[in-house]
């Protein structure tokens, strides 16, 4: 996909999320003027998304045009290199999050920190492995016992019954 | 001028106890790190760091943000000279005259530089920010809310004015900020709005700092990655006490350019949309208009340092000053502070030094105390920092992402709000790359709520007639500012071309 494809296809998808957002801010809420009280609740929300709309509609008529630099461009939007690093990382997010529903952020965090330093970063096994398990410690104890927040847990959940005894 | 000084005297004394004082320290510490990585600049670091800041007291978790506001504005400057790669967009000036001094041998002048002229700037703007606070708050004390609503379209109309980026772009993502601000339930009639998909999570809201974290956390690390490949490199510095003793001598070649810079800087920083970046280039174009030697910047004049450096410190100072008088932030980074003040329960505007003066003095109070710590922090470690600077990226990279997402689950503590972060960060990476500015859907996400209500408190008072925002001489002033804002670029282009029209015409014939 080239730069010029890039920036045609964000502005369409910009107006297809204003229509929407226009659309769902006048669902079941007044748009309009309450006479005497002036707008109602989705006066607000629907006429930014009227905004927001004809911003992406100049955007698309200043591609057509050729006015804006990324219309002239026929770089690649996302070069292999980045693909490879900024794709890769995308998905170790994706699947930390998704890891967190089921087996709670803290295991979720180990598989994560290892993965992303020992196969993303190239890093030597003991650097990887000293990471992985003093920063998810670290955040244990200035989330859990200092700011009292806890972190999801899913079912790792009984095995910081040891620790919960041990702190509280 | 005693009713300044006492209270100013109070705000050191709050500074000095014993908490917020190591607040300060560590806060100055984390932010000159954070400022030296490449990638990392205050707005990200502020951003990250908020929600732990829920541990301290309010008065403490301000000065610890702001010391690390301020700290990042002295350690941007470390990367830009040791690597030629700027350490956040607010020390890009200083790499001009930083890289080439760094190549002839000279690092450990232009860190020093560059700390130095940091002081004065940060010094210059404290002062005035001390004497241009509290006339300010108690001018702004006669807003209602329709002067409320006019001043913050006068804020985003500085972005399209002002801010340089392409203007349906700019104006797209102040309405995406504003529409993100208004998902939830609304607060005049109690509705729910914007559930997309019957999604409960929404019903809460889109908090700022689920956006932010997403944008200058997440989005901001894919767009650093993207750019170093997770690989930098790094020039050698060699740094002694002797360097200190020569570097002594050298401080009245840039003194004057260096408070120069400061002034214009804090007065810059003062607007929404223009900030430390922009006043620190400007500073350096100023400064080399103004040489004897123009022609010696870009190849390691001193001064070409000392004016961006001076600048930024002294434009972060000033984008405090709206946030902490009139509740509008002059910059992303206050956009943020601005928020986490309402976390907090602090109601931002003028009635900030009447209600709160503990809150607002100490914080000014810290300003003094954390510009003598980070300088002498920044000249101190010089050398850890240069070593710090040579770990690979893809260390940081994961560590950050960390702290981005359990952090992004501190203010709420929801899963939806998680993927909502990592949602923000990657739609606003691949916007970023099509140059769609940013900075602007934040402030709008922490100016959506209070826009809205002032706007529809006005109404309701003027008995829904629009024209209220006209008939008051102050709220008409911002209004007419605003449209002139939003005209100039468009005005200036016409203009340009037309005159390219005309030389056309004779050079054709």
């Amino acid at each position: 996909m080239t730069v010029r494809t890039a920036e045609f296809t964000a502005s369409i998808l910009l107006i297809l999320a204003s229509l929407g957002l226009m659309w769902k801010s006048a669902d079941g809420l007044s748009v309009g003027w309450i006479p005497g009280a002036g707008p109602g609740s989705g006066f607000w929300p629907f006429w930014l998304a009227v905004i927001m709309l004809l911003s992406s509609i100049a955007t698309l008529v200043r591609w057509f045009l050729r006015a804006t630099p990324q219309s002239r461009s026929d770089e690649a939007f996302v070069d292999r290199d980045t693909v490879q690093i900024v794709g890769l990382t995308v998905l170790a997010l994706f699947f930390l999050l998704l890891a967190s529903h089921y087996f709670g952020m803290y295991v979720s965090l180990m598989a994560f920190l290892l993965f992303y330093l020992r196969f993303i970063g190239g890093h030597s096994w003991t650097l990887s492995i000293t990471l992985m398990v003093f920063i998810p410690t670290f955040v244990f104890f200035f989330f859990e016992y200092l700011m009292t927040i806890p972190l999801p847990k899913g079912i790792t959940e009984p095995l910081f019954y040891p620790l919960y005894q041990f702190l509280y | 001028m005693e009713s300044i000084l006492i209270p100013l005297m109070g705000g050191l004394a709050e500074a000095l106890q014993p908490l917020n004082l190591s607040m300060l320290v560590i806060g100055c510490l984390i932010g000159l790190f954070v400022g030296a990585m490449p990638g990392l600049g205050s707005v990200n670091g502020v951003a990250i760091l908020l929600p732990v800041t829920f541990l301290v007291p309010p008065d403490a978790a301000i000065i610890f943000l702001a010391a690390v506001y301020y700290g990042a504005m002295y350690g941007g400057a470390v990367s830009s000279i040791t690597l030629g790669i700027p350490g956040a967009s607010t020390a890009v000036a200083t790499v001009f005259d930083g890289r080439p001094m760094a190549q002839s041998g000279k690092a450990d002048q232009a860190l020093l530089t560059a700390a130095i002229a940091s002081f004065v700037g940060g010094t210059i703007s404290v002062v005035l920010f001390t004497f241009f606070a509290p006339p300010l708050a108690a001018f702004a004390l006669k807003f209602g809310p329709a002067e409320e609503f006019a001043l913050m379209m006068l804020a985003f109309a500085t972005f399209v004015g002002l801010g340089g980026d392409d203007i349906a772009k700019t104006i797209g993502s102040i309405a995406i900020g504003l529409i993100l601000a208004t998902i939830g339930l609304d607060i005049i009639s109690g509705k729910p709005r914007l559930i997309f998909f019957d999604i409960s999570g929404f019903f809460h809201g889109v908090n700022f700092l689920v956006l932010a974290i997403g944008i200058y956390g997440i989005g901001e690390m894919l767009w650093t990655l993207e750019q170093t490949k997770g690989d930098v490199q790094v020039h050698r510095v060699r740094a002694g006490l002797g360097s200190i003793a020569e570097h002594l001598r050298r401080i009245k070649e840039y003194i004057v350019p260096a408070s120069l810079s400061g002034l214009l800087g804090y007065f810059v920083g003062i607007l929404p949309a223009a900030g430390a970046t922009p006043g620190s280039l400007m500073a350096y174009g100023m400064t080399k208009a103004l040489s004897k030697d123009p022609d010696s910047f870009g190849k390691g004049n001193i001064k070409g340092i000392a004016a961006p450096e001076s600048a930024n410190n002294a434009a972060s100072t000033g984008s405090m000053l709206p946030m902490i008088t009139l509740g509008i932030p002059g910059s992303p980074t206050t956009a943020i502070l601005l928020g986490g003040m309402i976390i907090w329960g602090l109601r931002p505007g003028p009635l900030l030094f009447t209600e709160h003066p503990d809150f607002v003095w100490g914080l000014i109070g810290s300003l003094y105390i954390a510009n003598i710590f980070a300088v002498i922090l920044n000249i101190a470690m010089i050398p850890l920092f240069v070593r710090v600077l040579t770990l690979k990226f893809t260390i940081l990279a994961p560590v950050i992402f960390v702290l981005c997402i359990v952090g992004g689950y501190a203010p709420t503590q929801t899963m939806h709000d998680l993927w909502l972060m990592l949602l923000f960060g990657v739609v606003g990476y691949l916007l970023r790359k099509l140059d769609y500015p940013v900075a602007p859907a934040v402030l709008a996400i922490v100016l959506g709520p209070l826009a809205e209500r002032s706007l529809r408190q006005s109404l309701l008072s003027s008995q829904g007639d629009p024209l209220i925002f006209l008939e008051r001489p102050l709220s008409a002033i911002f209004i007419l500012v605003a449209v002139a804002l939003f005209v100039y670029p468009l005005a200036l282009r016409w203009w340009r071309n037309r005159q390219r029209d005309d030389s056309a015409v004779p050079a054709g014939e």
